[in-house]
């Protein structure tokens, strides 16, 4: 092919993969607790707080790993608040989600209100050596930062947990049939806590790739509806690990595909532009409903435990 | 010793009486430990809340011109909550009603006032009603998840104004500024004599009242509150499903284009981004607050519109940021989420050996 073609296409491909990686942690993390059961709507809040918190620890200690860290550990933290409504207290999870949504908006915005314009080195992009000389590949996929290799490694582990290792059984089993796991011997409950504090945990790790890796510095506002991107993406991706990697990438493209044509100063207006990403969305989930997305549906996916006499 | 819980046939009436005081006190004292957090007088910084939402005539009626909006779209999502329809885009169906009261004014704005408004009215409740269509029919016709495709419409249709007062609309003599060209006087609500209150009161109190009567005492009221209670079963019983989701949606979607509406009209006199103040998400903080009751609406409303403009005085005393209000809301729909555990459940403690 046409080498100025590749000039054009590897670099914007690049982008997709840098772009899509905060969605793919945040579509994985969610992807877990929802197969545990527990439909979380709060991603775009408790990414919010993760990079915030991730920001925050990166600038006050000058790690960006513990940054990382942070990030998500405070997201798995707020996501208890959920847990407390909808495990314990079995409140609405719809409303309870959208609660920790706004919560989370809230919270990141006004903590975060002196921090605005403050830059921080974070995750520079390191070419991996050897496998960054392939061509073509190299520059797309082992020319990025370390988090995106952690995204690598991350996809087959979330894959091996609900695969081949017990406990991913029986998160399952808690999402799928709950009697059949109560029957088993498990506690229902401990596995979705378990679910959903490991899941918010990722969410967050996505919120703090935002701030580290992706902006370098604190604005309101940071995700712009990512979180909700990655709440429809698990369902396009039918709750597979797989499919995650596809539709993240498919949209750090669009992502990336509209940021480019706007730095070109093209006549298009970026409004237009921007409602791309949001487009394709929904467009994803037209396209994975007529494919038969419900069935690959956790059986109990929304509804809560009641306790029993 | 073991305690038990467990379901009530009803909902304990007394019990979720107190749930909604408690939870709010809850989060109040929640929020006055955030602010101590951030090296803030909590309990003066409470005060001046108070004092600036329901402290003066002027408090208030800012607080009452503030609920407007709140209500036509929490009125709303509660008819859609009600049928178990997640329409969470109250937001992007306010954008759009804008941006048709202001494709009204901009074809009519040499007509008189009594031809103007209605108009207004026209176009706003049309394009928010057809933009809550589109979601509606996705759901109903490919099964397609209606709280994603909701919230995504948020965002394009958000944008959509954006592009509009960016471009073609844009006042080309406002110095670069986003925004269309002042209103004319027509197109402006008539006020009720001796008050800032005006025609959108009025059009508040009627529409919660046509929405009452609607649910309460009409067969088609009737099927909606029973296809909330299972879809399934409402099309056993042959009611027509997914016509009373695309109802619902578009009446859900015309309110909330009826507040973007009054907010361009009323409180901008233009159309302009800040028209955007986030009233779609706070509508569903109402909506569950008033446990889906026309009536109480009304009161969750005025509650949290008080909130919004305490926030504002707030912001101004101790500059605390706007964002802040977002924290309150949050947090009282939390605690009024765990609180119903108490409403829907019975105790039950078993002292006997296990």
């Amino acid at each position: 092919m046409n080498p100025e073609i590749f000039a054009l296409i590897v670099p914007l491909l690049a982008a997709a993969v840098q772009s899509g990686t905060p969605v793919l942690f945040a579509t994985l993390g969610e992807m877990i607790t929802e197969r545990s059961g527990t439909l979380n709507l709060g991603v775009e809040g408790m990414m919010l707080v993760g990079a915030f918190a991730a920001f925050l620890t990166c600038l006050l200690t000058g790690s960006a790993w513990l940054g990382f860290l942070a990030g998500g550990l405070a997201a798995a933290l707020f996501s208890c608040l959920h847990g407390l409504v909808t495990i314990v207290f079995l409140g609405n999870q719809v409303v309870s989600g959208l609660a920790l949504t706004i919560l989370g908006v809230g919270l990141a915005d006004t903590l975060g209100t002196p921090y605005i314009g403050k830059k921080v080195e974070g995750f520079l992009k390191y070419p991996l050596p050897g496998l960054s000389e392939i061509p073509v590949l190299g520059p797309i996929l082992f020319s990025q930062d370390a988090l995106v290799y952690c995204s690598y490694l991350l996809v087959p582990l979330v894959w091996f947990l609900f695969a081949r290792t017990r406990l991913g059984t029986a998160l399952d089993a808690a999402g799928e049939y709950p009697p059949a796991a109560k029957a088993a011997g498990l506690s229902v409950a401990k596995l979705r806590w378990v679910g959903l504090v490991m899941g918010a945990f990722l969410v967050g790790l996505g919120g703090a790739y935002l701030s580290l890796a992706y902006t370098h510095l604190w604005t309101t506002n940071l995700t712009a509806g990512r979180g909700w991107i990655a709440v429809a993406l698990v369902i396009f991706a039918f709750w597979r690990p797989r499919g995650a990697v596809l539709g993240a990438y498919l949209f750090g493209g669009v992502m990336a595909f509209q940021l480019r044509v706007q730095a070109l100063g093209t006549n298009l207006p970026s409004s237009l532009l921007l409602m791309l990403p949001y487009g394709l969305t929904i467009l994803a989930l037209v396209v994975a409903n007529l494919r038969g997305a419900r069935s690959g549906a956790p059986g109990a996916l929304g509804v809560n435990v009641e306790p029993e006499e | 010793m073991r305690l038990y819980a467990t379901r009530r046939q009803e909902p304990w009436f007394w019990g979720s009486c107190l749930v909604v005081p408690i939870a709010l006190a809850l989060s109040l004292a929640l929020c006055g430990l955030l602010l101590a957090v951030q090296g803030k007088p909590a309990l003066l910084g409470l005060a001046y809340l108070a004092e600036g939402a329901f402290g003066s005539t002027h408090a208030l009626q800012d607080t009452v011109l503030k609920a407007v909006p709140i209500y036509l779209c929490a009125l709303g999502v509660a008819v859609a909550f009600r049928m178990q329809v997640w329409n969470i885009g109250a937001e992007g169906q306010f954008a759009l009603g804008a941006v048709g009261a202001t494709f009204a004014v901009m074809h009519f704005s040499q007509s008189p006032s009594w031809v103007l408004l209605p108009m207004m009215f026209l176009c706003a409740g049309a394009a928010g009603g057809l933009y809550a269509l589109i979601p509606a029919l996705l759901k109903t016709r490919l099964r397609v998840n209606e709280i994603i495709t909701t919230l995504m419409l948020n965002y394009i249709g958000i944008n959509f104004l954006h592009w509009l007062v960016y471009g073609p609309w844009k006042d080309p003599t406002s110095f670069g500024f986003p925004m269309t060209p002042q209103f004319p006087a027509a197109a402006f609500f008539p006020r009720l004599p001796g008050t800032r209150l005006h025609l959108g009161v009025v059009v508040c109190v009627l529409a919660g009242l046509a929405v009452w009567l609607w649910l309460s005492k009409t067969r088609l009221g009737y099927e909606i509150k029973a296809s909330g209670l299972g879809p399934a079963a409402s099309r056993y019983a042959r009611m027509p499903y997914g016509f009373l989701v695309c109802l619902v949606m578009v009446v859900c979607g015309a309110l909330a284009g009826l507040a973007g509406l009054n907010e361009t009209a009323v409180s901008a006199g233009r159309l302009q981004p800040s028209v955007m103040a986030g009233y779609g998400y706070t509508a569903i903080v109402v909506a569950w607050l008033a446990r889906l009751n026309p009536l109480a609406i009304g009161l969750a409303a005025l509650l949290l519109a008080g909130l919004r403009v305490g926030v504002e005085a707030l912001q101004l005393s101790l500059q605390v940021p706007a964002a802040f209000g977002g924290i309150m809301e949050g947090l009282i729909l939390l605690t009024v989420l765990a609180g119903q555990f108490v409403t829907n459940f019975r105790f039950r403690i078993d002292r006997g050996p296990k």
